[in-house]
């Protein structure tokens, strides 16, 4: 019979698929690799496709970045392991600390090598508060009251949700005078309102909204609009807090790799674009707060106001802030032991 | 032969049911019911949600979601994930319930034991032993990055991971059914002068044609459906290194919720075809084994 010639063409089948795997991979275009964190999909989507204009524009090669997304820790662990960015644009300062720590990757004063920390865009944390704001919602004070429910995802998994412990931690702080068991209370009679701590922010806006679990969801601010705008018809409210934390998701060239790969150049036009005026507008689009003053000005009155501190100025960096709040065993896991 | 047959006809008398065998009528509705509703929370009313979801913006939204760059680089992705770890799952397997069924050897039982790994194992942690042996900081990272290949985040890890979690499939469910049937059949075929290959094709492969067939199915609904270990070594590079599964979940990070249920049904699509097919290699298998046992009568 046929089994000889059906053999054959069975065992041929997967070469003939690796063959146009691979073709369809190294499309003679230059690729550009930017490891992020999870929520920026919408950001790069845009900032990509411009700078590829741009860049061409300029007498460039056509040139197409790639995106990976996830969560910022679990990205940085990947860079670490061998997963090869030319640019990391992570959600925090400490996970490219660790890329630059264990790899070696890029020198240890990154953050010093481009404006504003490294961020050409940055953030801050608000509340997301269902229609009407029924629980009447106005201040860090209002989310420790009993029998109000606060979604916001684990602080261990999610870099985002550092930023949301940090913030409420920085605002006892601020108020108690520094005075740490007071700071401690408040935070934990906080995080005794949490019913649920997704493992990431996109998964604890869908518990919010979709799953209709909580009154309030902490969250950054672009990822606040955006989830009022995706659930319009849920009538979602931002509420600004008059005083919160600067989140600072900072970018940074990859040298090693960029270097391996030969894409230094490209990559670091991609970095510098994100602080030209387009880029800028691009960030704004996002409601991203801007780290150009003559941009930011033009969108000065799309923010409302608010009395920002930093990770540097609160907790002396994040390094320290790791040490006494997120390590195993730290200030963390003291305040939130689950079932109690 | 003889065994089976003997075996067969002691069975044939406890399937014919009797007044005092079974179960009184009620006992029989509740039972019955208890299984069905189960089957209809925890199966049928997922997969319907999947659907209802997948089309609540009409079906030329659902087609849209397969018409991404994206997406069609996830399929392409998961059909060469499967299209080599199902043939190589395939030689493997045959090969070892071979051996095993027909031979006696030492450390035939660690074989055994060693097949079975990958479903002792939780999937991330088969990613995770990619990760560690293959990453930068594992064992053999940094001599791959000195020579330029990319194992992890790129597309042989996932490769690898899916072989890795569908190994035991093919072997799992040959092993039992030659070890059934014996040798008696190619050693009469090779003693009347048959050489290996045409004892292999004649005599071997027929008589397990129908169980290989189904530890195939088996082996491939697993390798495009995976999850957890292909997550690990993927690195999630958008068009690059997401598969299906993976795809589904980014999607749905995305809040595109139409999207992500629409590729999600392609994966419920090929279950209920994987489940079909199954249904009727077994009916073929009992129907064939029924046929047997009349000759022998």
């Amino acid at each position: 019979m046929d089994r000889r010639r059906f053999l054959y063409a069975a065992s041929a089948l997967p070469f003939s698929l690796i063959g146009c795997g691979s073709s369809g991979n190294s499309g003679g275009q230059a690729a550009l690799r930017n490891v992020s964190y999870d929520p920026t999909r919408e950001l790069y989507q845009e900032i990509n496709q411009a700078f590829g204009r741009r860049w061409q524009a300029a007498g460039n090669p056509a040139v197409m970045v790639e995106q990976s997304h996830g969560g910022s820790a679990k990205q940085a662990r990947a860079v670490i392991d061998g997963l090869e960015a030319d640019v990391v644009t992570l959600a925090l300062a400490y996970d490219i600390d660790a890329i630059a720590e264990r790899s070696k990757f890029l020198p240890a004063n990154w953050q010093q090598r481009l404006p504003n920390n490294s961020c050409p865009f940055t953030s801050t944390i608000v509340f997301l508060v269902r229609k009407g704001n029924p629980k009447n919602i106005r201040d860090w004070e209002d989310l420790a009251k009993p029998e109000t429910a606060v979604i916001t995802p684990h602080p261990k998994t999610s870099g985002g949700a550092r930023w949301n412990y940090l913030a409420a931690w920085g605002y006892a702080s601020r108020k108690y005078g520094g005075d740490e068991s007071k700071s401690r209370e408040f935070v934990s009679a906080l995080y005794k309102n949490v019913p649920v701590l997704d493992s990431g922010a996109r998964g604890s806006t869908t518990t919010f909204a979709q799953r209709k679990l909580g009154d309030i969801l902490i969250g950054w601010e672009n990822e606040a609009y955006l989830a009022r705008k995706e659930f319009a018809a849920d009538g979602f409210e931002i509420v600004v807090p008059p005083v919160s934390i600067k989140a600072e998701p900072p970018v940074a060239l990859v040298d090693h790799i960029a270097g391996k790969r030969g894409t230094r150049k490209v990559a670091e036009a991609y970095l510098r674009f994100m602080y030209t005026p387009e880029g800028q507008e691009i960030g704004a689009r996002h409601h991203y707060r801007l780290s150009v003053p003559e941009v930011a000005e033009r969108h000065h009155a799309d923010f409302q106001p608010v009395e920002l501190f930093t990770v540097d100025g609160m907790f002396g960096g994040w390094k320290a802030a790791h040490q006494q709040h997120f390590r195993d065993g730290g200030l963390f896991d003291q305040i939130y032991q689950p079932g109690t | 032969m003889v065994d089976r047959t003997a075996i067969s006809r002691k069975l044939i008398p406890d399937m014919i049911q009797t007044a005092k065998t079974t179960e009184p009528a009620w006992m029989r509705t509740i039972l019955l019911g208890i299984a069905l509703l189960f089957l209809l929370c925890f199966l049928v009313l997922p997969l319907a949600a999947v659907f209802t979801e997948a089309l609540r913006r009409g079906f030329g939204a659902y087609l849209a979601s397969f018409r991404d760059a994206a997406a069609m680089s996830a399929i392409r992705l998961t059909l060469l994930a499967a299209g080599i770890a199902v043939p190589a799952n395939l030689v493997f397997g045959l090969a070892a319930s071979w051996g095993i069924a027909r031979f006696k050897f030492p450390g035939r039982n660690l074989l055994v034991t060693l097949i079975d790994l990958p479903f002792a194992v939780s999937p991330v942690i088969s990613g995770l032993i990619y990760v560690l042996l293959f990453g930068m900081q594992g064992a053999l990272g940094p001599w791959l990055a000195q020579h330029n290949i990319q194992i992890i985040f790129a597309v042989p890890g996932i490769v690898l991971a899916t072989v890795f979690v569908t190994f035991p499939f093919v072997a799992r469910e040959l092993i039992p059914l030659m070890q059934e049937q014996g040798s008696e059949e190619e050693e009469a075929a090779l003693l009347l002068g048959a050489s290996g290959w045409q004892t292999f094709w004649r005599v071997t492969l027929p008589n397990i044609k129908w169980g290989l067939l189904y530890g195939v199915i088996l082996c491939n609904a697993r390798a495009m459906g995976e999850f957890g270990a292909v997550s690990v070594v993927s690195g999630h590079i958008r068009g690059k290194t997401n598969t299906v599964p993976l795809h589904v979940e980014i999607l749905y990070n995305e809040y595109n919720f139409v999207g992500a249920f629409a590729v999600a049904s392609l994966l419920a699509l090929l279950a209920l075809l994987t489940l079909v097919i199954k249904s009727a290699l077994e009916w073929k298998i009992r129907a064939e084994a029924a046929l047997q046992v009349e000759e022998a009568a």
